[in-house]
């Protein structure tokens, strides 16, 4: 076999399988689609986003999916707000202040904590956290909005953390001894310099995190508490829609409109985290020019 | 050689009980999680006894139980609850003839933490609790505090006969929250004095404590003389009369034997016939 044919056999072949991959993805977008939204016979798309009411199983039945998606929205929310600040100030310190022998040590920590099954956190979320949030503040339930929210931290945090930190290793070196050149401290050069010229990087490892909580269904299944109504503080319950589609899947009759509705669920959630996705992809091709510090 | 032998003789002799497995009829199993547990030590006692005998068991409740046995694919459906009408109509359609019987008797408590002073709840006010209506403990006659109310999954077979038994097919209200096992309310109610939740009688333990219902204690008796208002027959249901070796498992589930598991396992056992 000469090397020109044995070239184009390879080329063939990886053409090939990732074609393969990206047809994959579009069957499946087509098979949610195809089973989500023969629902839009029944009720209007407005109907579905905004009614108050989930009683699928009811007759009539109804499916207002507004408070699950204020559940997504919020348990998402308040993750990141606790991911964003740990994971960014990890990334920082890792990567600017901490000395060679303690990066290794937390880098691999990080990953660790990336590659914890999410039931184990469920599992620790609802018989550890839990109770200890429930008794020792009083509250009604600790199945709540902030022991989801916790749980979605943990697992955002390796996310957002691995990635910034790669970000803020690309920024040029020359930047930070310019920085030093004319003065500036160890924490100006970092908060003046590292930080705005790897912000498009941080700043996609941010949404990045956030669609992995968005998505994320066994922590929400297990610790978000479930109920299907919008909350009225942070230590309400709420059933983000992952949770809602695998608890009810299951029983859901084929072909029938709770079994759309379902699937109708999962296009929104869809088409949340694809958006999240472009906007990450924009930022990131956006800010290219101000430097080398990008992905 | 010698010890070759051995071994060779015991995989050849394996085989050959395979291969009479293989012979055997197989049943399928598959329903309620609630009626999963009787299912599994009766199966597995059963097949201890009758060597060759292959029976496969899956949960997945009750609904899809009465599907799979709709469209051919499972010879037992666990149910706890009876078949409804649009599946006895579906499985006119495809000639299947849903055969019902009952194996056991299970009682649904509702229960709270042990540090809750409430004692008894009546069914209209359990209704009222779940539909959201009333919502402070101290209106049944507990402490000043919010009631949180725990449900099971739209999908549990528990959540079918409480909704049935309890709330009259009115609406749980939206903030009950929702727990996917009985294991799982268990968790969620024993330490917390705010929760109520409901349980199948045979998954109650000492960390949790069972309400009585309009005065009624939950127990065999209670449950058997249908006294304690919140109780419900389980099924399993069969194309038609049992046949074969579907039908010997079944006998044994009626047996003395099968029923004394029945009860071990936490559920009410059938009273002996005749």
């Amino acid at each position: 076999m000469t090397s020109r044919v044995r070239e184009i056999i390879i080329r063939n072949l990886f053409a090939f399988l990732a074609f393969i991959s990206v047809m994959l993805l579009g069957l499946i977008v087509l098979f949610l689609f195809r089973e989500g939204l023969p629902l839009f016979k029944q009720i209007s798309v407005n109907r579905f986003l905004f009614g108050s009411a989930w009683y699928p199983t009811y007759n009539p039945p109804e499916y207002g999916i507004w408070p699950l998606i204020v559940g997504s929205v919020i348990v998402t929310a308040f993750s990141c707000l606790i991911a964003v600040p740990f994971g960014l100030l990890s990334a920082v310190y890792i990567s600017e202040i901490a000395p060679a022998w303690i990066k290794e040590i937390l880098k691999s920590i990080i990953e660790l904590l990336a590659g914890l099954p999410s039931v184990v956190l469920g599992f620790f979320g609802m018989v550890i956290l839990a109770p200890w949030m429930q008794e020792t503040f009083d509250l009604p339930t600790g199945l709540n909005i902030v022991n989801a929210s916790l749980m979605l931290a943990v697992m955002a945090i390796p996310t957002i953390s691995s990635i910034s930190e790669d970000a803020l290793y690309a920024v040029p070196r020359e930047y930070k001894e310019a920085s030093y050149a004319l003065g500036a401290t160890k924490y100006e050069t970092i908060v003046k310099v590292a930080i705005p010229a790897a912000l498009s990087g941080i700043s996609t490892a941010v949404i990045l995190g956030m669609s992995r909580a968005i998505g994320e269904t066994m922590v929400v299944l297990m610790v978000a508490g479930g109920a299907a109504a919008i909350p009225r503080g942070i230590f309400d319950s709420v059933r983000p829609m992952p949770a809602s589609i695998a608890a009810e899947m299951g029983e859901a009759p084929f072909q029938s409109g709770h079994y759309h509705a379902l699937f109708a669920t999962g296009i929104v959630l869809f088409i949340i985290t694809l958006i999240f996705n472009l906007i990450a992809d924009h930022i990131s091709n956006r800010f290219k020019e101000e430097g080398s510090g990008t992905l | 050689m010698n010890h070759y032998l051995k071994p060779l003789i015991l995989m050849i002799s394996l085989l050959l009980v395979g291969a009479g497995a293989a012979f055997a009829e197989n049943i399928v199993i598959k329903g309620s999680t609630t009626v999963l547990p009787i299912a599994q030590v009766t199966l597995e006692a059963y097949m201890k006894a009758n060597q060759g005998a292959n029976i496969s068991l899956s949960g997945g409740g009750s609904g899809e139980g009465i599907k799979a046995l709709i469209d051919g694919s499972t010879d037992i459906a666990n149910s706890s609850r009876e078949i409804k009408k649009t599946e006895l109509e579906l499985a006119k359609s495809k000639n299947v003839e849903p055969k019902e019987n009952v194996v056991a008797i299970d009682a649904i408590v509702p229960i709270v933490s042990p540090r809750n002073k409430v004692r008894d709840l009546t069914v209209d006010q359990l209704s009222q609790i779940y539909q959201g209506k009333i919502t402070n403990w101290k209106e049944v006659g507990g402490e000043n505090l919010e009631i949180v109310v725990i449900s099971r999954d739209s999908s549990s077979g528990t959540f079918e006969a409480w909704g049935e038994l309890v709330l009259k097919g009115a609406k749980v209200s939206p903030r009950a929250q929702l727990q996917a096992s009985s294991g799982a309310i268990v968790q969620a109610v024993s330490k917390n004095r705010y929760a109520l939740g409901y349980i199948g009688l045979g998954y109650i333990d000492k960390s949790v404590k069972a309400l009585t219902v309009n005065g009624v204690q939950a127990s065999d008796k209670t449950a058997l003389s249908k006294e304690f208002p919140v109780s419900r027959f389980l099924y399993m249901y069969t194309n038609g009369e049992p046949k074969g070796e579907t039908a010997n498992y079944i006998k044994f589930v009626l047996s003395p034997a099968g029923q004394a598991l029945v009860k071990k396992e936490g559920f009410v056992p059938l009273p002996r016939k005749k």
